[in-house]
């Protein structure tokens, strides 16, 4: 069935850009926002806007009642979830289902089998892709006894986790029943999932990601992988595609791994398999699956020519894939920087606010997707993105020198960003290098604090 | 009697709020005529958009902004959005506190959550309230539906229904004006 209207239950920047394919499909959009986005640029640019409820997630772009009767109601066929929020919850998936609602997505059941960690470490292994070793643990018994055989540092993880959340790391052994118990409460309270299990600290990984996309028939291809080892505290901040210096048996294996994992899901849409890529062995573990479209797309688009959101409205929409695996091809490099309403001065303290005035870069090979222009607030109740400004060019090089000019040149006054982490980050040799660890932004913070007089210098 | 700036100031925003694109209203010789502007979905001319959702401001700061439909006129052809969206993203305050409402007396009724607005417990039953109908504070004037689930909206104050702003069936958003209730005494 073809697709007439959508409705978008996200905000910010990737509504923006949700509505920017939809535009471009000639699909209606209806904007779910709370009462924070009413004067948005998304809710500006839908086609209809309509308002969910207050500002607090739990009260508007969490609630799946609301979200599908609200597409009910105003005659949407679909629902795109984008990131975050909504987009991995089982519950919006079997509900669309159950209401004859499209969901722009996996089914329910694909999402609670990776949604779960501990059944996406066991589905992995069934497709013979490696895993970091553990496994999951109940009692504190059991766990010590778990962990003697993985040996310290381990990291305690959140069964019902993901993204760094619920994530506790163990030097040493005797701080294991403690730091368990911390992070059972934890998980219990951030997901409603008390569970935990334990896997390995690989201490020098890099964090490598293949984009796959399939028709829920068993047909994946994949569109290359992606770079996201600039990360502090578990969260993303640089991306960038092809990943450097891998070599190209390690490159394909990681693909093929991830179209496996996929296939044997019968996967459908678009989806992300995460790696950690041991360094010095050229090996490499699963991590996790996000049944979702990720953040850092866009680096993909750049060198695939692919639009992401096209292909998953398309899949939505009962059309297949329209691609094969010999239609994609990488040409040239592209790195993103995601710019958020933080201090880097200050320890990355959250700066929402009223963006007083804006100017973001428009030189040749850049692309900015963001939901922010002058007079745009950044909202304290969500997530600090405010933009991802994604440099492309025939070679690393040349896309890296693009985008420290982009970085350079963006103005942003009335809040702080992270802007001259990125000036920093960019400019330091290690990056300039490539191919470093997810420790990159521990050392280049020790090695360059961002100061004061950096932030206001660029 | 005859019409104030401000009469025709609340007029212009109970339509706005209201589910009609469109009122006439003749009284002791004036005729106002106040179409809704929807330029970008009908292409109506400029005349008659001019009474529409531009002159007044879209809420108030007891009851939330229902969403202004004409917002497709921004929606203009460029990829990134910094490039158009500059001039509309007015500051979000100003229109929080421009209005307040025109007569402390009434108290508006709005919508707790999104969903829809029934009038009545049951299809075929008589409504909750009518117009002119007297409300205790604890009265229930409507439901609001979500997804079969019936959710109790309450007068709030103790008085006298003076208007029902939105249609039986009809989406209510959250924050939308349901009714009006003009307080006792």
């Amino acid at each position: 069935m073809a697709l007439r209207r959508i409705l978008i239950a996200n905000r910010g920047e990737i509504a923006v850009r949700i509505i920017r394919t939809c535009r471009k499909l000639n699909i209606e959009t209806v904007l779910a926002a709370s009462t924070a986005d009413l004067n948005s640029v998304p809710a500006k640019l839908a086609d209809r806007t309509i308002c969910i409820g207050p500002a607090r997630p739990g009260d508007s772009y969490l609630k799946v009642d609301t979200i599908v009767h609200a597409a009910l109601a105003t005659q949407s066929d679909a629902i795109h979830p984008g990131y975050g929020f909504l987009s991995e919850r089982a519950a919006l998936a079997s509900l669309c289902e159950a209401q004859g609602v499209v969901f722009i997505g996996p089914t329910a059941a694909q999402i609670e089998a990776v949604g779960d960690k501990l059944r996406a470490r066991l589905e992995a292994q069934a497709a013979g892709v490696p895993v970091v070793p553990g496994c999951a643990v109940s009692t504190i018994d059991e766990a010590m006894t778990a962990a003697r055989d993985i040996g310290a540092p381990l990291l305690v993880k959140a069964v019902g986790g993901g993204g760094g959340r619920g994530l506790k790391r163990v030097d040493r052994l005797e701080e294991l029943p403690s730091i368990m118990e911390l992070a059972a409460a934890e998980a219990g309270a951030a997901f409603g999932d008390a569970r935990v299990y334990l896997e390995r600290f690989i201490a020098s990984g890099r964090h490598v990601e293949v984009q796959i996309l399939g028709d829920g028939k068993g047909r994946v291809i994949h569109l290359g992988e992606r770079d996201c080892s600039v990360q502090r505290r578990y969260q993303k901040l640089v991306e960038e595609t092809p990943a450097a210096g891998l070599s190209k048996s390690l490159r394909d294996a990681l693909h093929s791994a991830a179209v496996r994992f996929c296939e044997r899901l019968l996967y459908r849409g678009a989806g992300t398999v995460e790696f950690l890529v041991d360094r010095e062995r050229e090996s490499f573990h699963f991590l996790e699956m996000n049944a979702r479209i990720q953040v850092e797309h866009p680096v993909t688009e750049a060198v695939t020519g692919v639009d992401l959101i096209a292909e998953q409205i398309a899949i939505a929409a009962g059309a297949g894939l329209s691609l094969s695996q010999s239609d994609i091809q990488v040409r040239g490099c592209a790195i993103e920087c995601r710019v958020n309403a933080e201090d880097p001065t200050n320890d990355f303290r959250p700066s929402p606010g009223r963006v007083h005035e804006v100017t973001w870069p428009c030189e040749e090979g850049i692309r900015v997707d963001t939901y922010i222009a002058s007079g745009s607030r950044v909202p304290p109740f969500y997530d600090s993105l405010m933009a991802k400004i994604i440099a492309y060019a025939p070679d690393r090089a040349a896309a890296l020198t693009r985008l420290r000019q982009a970085i350079s040149s963006t103005r942003v006054a009335g809040i702080h960003t992270n802007l001259p982490f990125h000036a920093v980050a960019l400019a330091d040799p290690e990056f300039q290098a490539g191919g470093f660890d997810t420790g990159f932004v521990t050392r280049l913070l020790e090695r360059s604090p961002i100061t004061m007089e950096r932030a206001r210098n660029g | 009697m005859s019409l104030t700036a401000a009469d025709v100031a609340e007029i212009m925003r109970l339509v706005e709020q209201s589910n009609f694109d469109e009122l006439t209203l003749e009284m002791d010789g004036i005729k106002l005529c106040l179409r809704r502007g929807t330029p970008a979905a009908t292409g109506t001319s400029g005349t008659a958009a001019a009474g529409g959702s531009s002159v007044t401001a879209p809420g108030t700061a007891v009851s939330p902004a229902r969403p202004t439909e004409d917002a497709a006129s921004a929606a203009t052809a460029s990829s990134l959005p910094h490039t158009a969206a500059a001039p509309t993203a007015a500051p979000p305050a100003a229109t929080n506190t421009a209005v307040a409402p025109a007569d402390p007396n009434v108290h508006e009724v709005a919508s707790p959550l999104l969903g829809t607005f029934y009038r009545a417990p049951k299809p075929g039953a008589s409504p909750f309230v009518e117009v002119g109908s007297q409300v205790e504070e604890g009265t229930v004037v409507a439901i609001i539906e979500v997804m079969k689930l019936m959710n109790t909206v309450r007068a709030g104050v103790r008085g006298t229904v003076t208007e029902i702003l939105v249609a039986d069936g009809a989406l209510a958003e959250y924050g939308e004006t349901l009714l009006r209730v003009r307080k006792a005494g």
